[in-house]
């Protein structure tokens, strides 16, 4: 049989990746199923991420120096969090992704959100956007307002702020290809509020790197890319000195089928990337250290989520101390969002859904996680409801005001299992550093296809576990078979395409051509240097240049990326 | 010895979550098909083509965008222009209900959500895309 062929690689493979000798025997199968579900094989005694997990953790399971691996909390190597006390003096930022149709549309839900006590805005763009494409062009037919909001020009960019005074809300946005373009017109819709950039808190996501392994939504190769974001990074550091340059995400290599462990290293590799392309640039560590920050998936395996957090800090403090030099200890610290997994939410019985986003996300409470998204159990089907969104920040709230669990910080410390746990994710992820290090880098890991392929074959390796019953999911290979429950689903107005079209045309035909042409050259020529592209773009937003105009200027001058088709 | 299926996977329009689509690709060629896939960001156009040239008995279009109602109608139409409108198109993704039944009254085949297994998909292309290049072959070369 093909399929019992295949699971004996798998399990080869994920014996061979597992370090040590901790792979013990399968256990006898289970004899029946509950509620006439098929019987689980062979039940899997290992995390979703395929280390091996004992039945019980003691003593032996710790190695020495458990407090010098831990330190304190607020102090180096910040195992136990970035801060003494943690969520008693302040709680996440719980930050709510949203963005669908206009800018009219998405600008209501803002004003919705933050009226239910939502602290944070975070913006989803539609694909056209991502991709840097105007509502108007060929590529964006059928896909303007679908997947967030479409933002064309500098107008739509206004539209959606209105009524929200820019130097009191903290803002996220979800662009990567473009994010300079974004970047840009918020500078810019601030000026119209009066209020400078230095003024401004948030975030750009703009982590290209990910987007060649994980996401896959680019304009240029690699490198340009790169060189693009290094230039995010430098010009935020000397004008935004409250706004992170980056967002540096394993959220969508953990989605796309990466496990835990490839997740924290492949993004901490991206975080060296970034740093070591700055540093070429001749800019010190810790001018630029403090502003980066990162943005962690969380799963359904709640000590290994856990122990993800506190092994991510740990490694990023001793990278940025030890490898790059830096002396100011908020170099050294990595502050995190986190996002609860997508990917783990069923379409089948979405209700359950509200349950794995409330494990999720207290996983990275527990975590200690500096802000947090909580999935809506809708978005297998489409994009949430204003229901569905309102029960998912409402878990949030429950966790932050009704458990106890903010009273205390890293109550896991000293967990015989948790600290194991910990230490095999440092010592796992870390061995995959050494050997993107020993490929000449993350850019040139990319460049070969190395997290790519890792991560595609983690992701085939789960799928035949779900499809053998060596994993559960519930509602989907067990416990199913019910009335199909439906839920309400949002549905997007074909209308919203044609009236995007209908303005961004107009914005075309009303600005000032002369100021656009030269806004539009001088960013042409910019493209030519070594120069800073900010600035340029700046002033291009400045002159109404749309999104679309702007990333052809990128197109022309470095080059439009196709990736190899493999898998 | 009876000729593999063949199968074009592909990814339509700007929509890079490619995580379901290389799985799926992955488990129909280790169940013994010849899976082309198109890579990312193709237009219908480019599908079609494919389509035709590689001379597959189907086509499995993935869709995460929300953009099924534009696309897969678009890919149906230039199949019967192109003249392999005999070929399944097939497909999955973030696809509601009523918007499936919609697709498969224009022609289209059976589409899957979130949670199917690969082995559904592939007992449903054996049955639904059997000889259908064989057949084909005959008029494509005539064609051609």
């Amino acid at each position: 049989m093909a399929n019992a062929a295949r699971t004996e690689t798998a399990t080869e493979r994920a014996k061979r990746e597992t370090s040590d000798a901790e792979t013990a025997e399968a256990p006898p199968a289970l004899s029946g199923g509950e509620n006439g579900a098929p019987a689980s094989p062979t039940p899997l005694f290992e995390t979703l991420s395929g280390i091996p997990v004992k039945p019980l953790y003691g003593p032996v399971d710790v190695k020495p120096g458990l407090e010098e691996r831990l330190g304190e909390p607020g102090k180096f190597p910040f195992t136990r969090g970035l801060h003494p006390e943690m969520y008693r003096k302040r709680l996440w930022t719980m930050r709510q992704f949203a963005g669908f149709g206009s800018a009219e549309h998405t600008n209501q839900r803002f004003h919705y959100l933050l009226a239910q006590g939502m602290t944070g805005l975070s913006t989803a763009f539609d694909m056209p956007t991502l991709m840097g494409y105007d509502a108007d062009h060929a590529m964006a037919f059928g896909e303007v307002g679908r997947e967030g909001v479409a933002i064309s020009s500098l107008e739509d960019m206004e539209i959606l702020f209105r009524g929200i005074p820019l130097d009191q809300v903290t803002t996220s946005m979800t662009i990567n290809a473009p994010a300079v373009v974004l970047l840009a017109m918020y500078v810019a819709v601030a000026e119209k509020q009066g209020i400078g950039a230095e003024k401004l808190g948030g975030t750009v996501q703009a982590d290209m790197l990910k987007e060649f392994i994980a996401q896959k939504e680019w304009i240029c190769p690699p490198r340009p890319s790169v060189k693009i974001c290094v230039d995010m990074i430098e010009w935020c550091a000397k004008h935004m000195p409250k706004w992170n340059s980056i967002s540096i995400s394993g959220y969508h290599i953990r989605e796309a089928g990466a496990t835990a462990v490839q997740e924290l290293a492949f993004t901490i590799a991206d975080g060296i990337g970034y740093v070591e392309e700055c540093v070429k640039r001749g800019m010190d560590v810790d001018e630029f250290a403090p502003r980066l920050s990162f943005f962690w998936d969380v799963h359904n395996d709640f000590f290994e989520e856990i122990a993800k957090f506190r092994a991510g800090r740990r490694i990023w403090a001793k990278l940025m101390r030890d490898r790059f030099g830096a002396k100011n200890p908020r170099s050294w610290q990595l502050r995190t969002h986190a996002q609860t997994a997508g990917v783990s939410l069923t379409a089948q019985q979405p209700l359950n859904n509200v349950a794995r986003v409330a494990i999720q996300a207290l996983a990275a409470v527990l975590g200690g996680t500096q802000s947090l998204h909580t999935n809506s159990m809708d978005e297998t089907l489409a994009l949430p409801t204003e229901e569905a969104a309102t029960v998912a920040l409402r878990t949030q709230q429950i966790i932050a005001h009704e458990t106890g669990v903010t009273n205390v910080v890293d109550p896991f410390a000293g967990s015989y299992f948790v600290e194991s746990l910990t230490d095999r994710m440092e010592e796992e992820a870390m061995s995959y550093i050494r050997r993107i290090d020993e490929m000449g880098g993350i850019i040139q890991a990319v460049e070969r296809g190395f997290p790519q392929k890792e991560i595609a074959d983690s992701a085939y390796r789960f799928q035949m576990q779900v499809e053998e019953g060596r994993r559960t999911i519930v509602g989907v290979n067990r416990f199913g078979g019910e009335e199909e429950i439906s839920i309400p689903v949002l549905k997007i107005d074909p209308e919203i395409e044609r009236r995007q079209i209908e303005r961004v045309r107009a914005v075309r035909a009303r600005r000032d051509a002369a100021r656009w042409e030269q806004a539009m050259k001088d960013l042409r020529d910019a493209c030519r240097s070594d120069k800073n592209l900010v600035p340029y773009v700046l002033d291009a937003v400045r002159a109404y240049a749309t999104l679309g105009e702007i990333s052809d200027v990128f197109r022309e001058a470095y080059g439009v990326y196709r990736e190899p088709a493999v898998f | 010895m009876a000729r593999k299926i063949r199968v074009l996977v592909a990814k339509a329009g700007l929509d890079g979550h490619d995580r379901g689509a290389k799985v799926v690709a992955s488990a129909m060629r280790d169940a013994g098909f010849e899976v082309i896939y198109t890579g990312l960001h193709q237009t219908p156009e480019m599908i079609v083509q494919a389509a035709v040239q590689e001379d597959v008995d189907a086509v499995a279009l993935s869709i995460l965008s929300g953009a099924h109602m534009t696309l897969f109608p678009r890919v149906l139409e230039l199949m019967r222009e192109k003249g392999i409108g005999d070929v399944l198109l097939t497909g999955g993704g973030i696809i509601p209900k009523a918007d499936m039944t919609a697709l498969r009254q224009m022609g289209v085949g059976e589409l899957f959500g979130p949670g199917t297994s690969t082995t559904a998909i592939i007992e449903y292309i054996r049955g639904a895309a059997p000889g259908g290049a064989a057949s084909r072959s005959a008029k494509a070369g005539s064609a051609r």
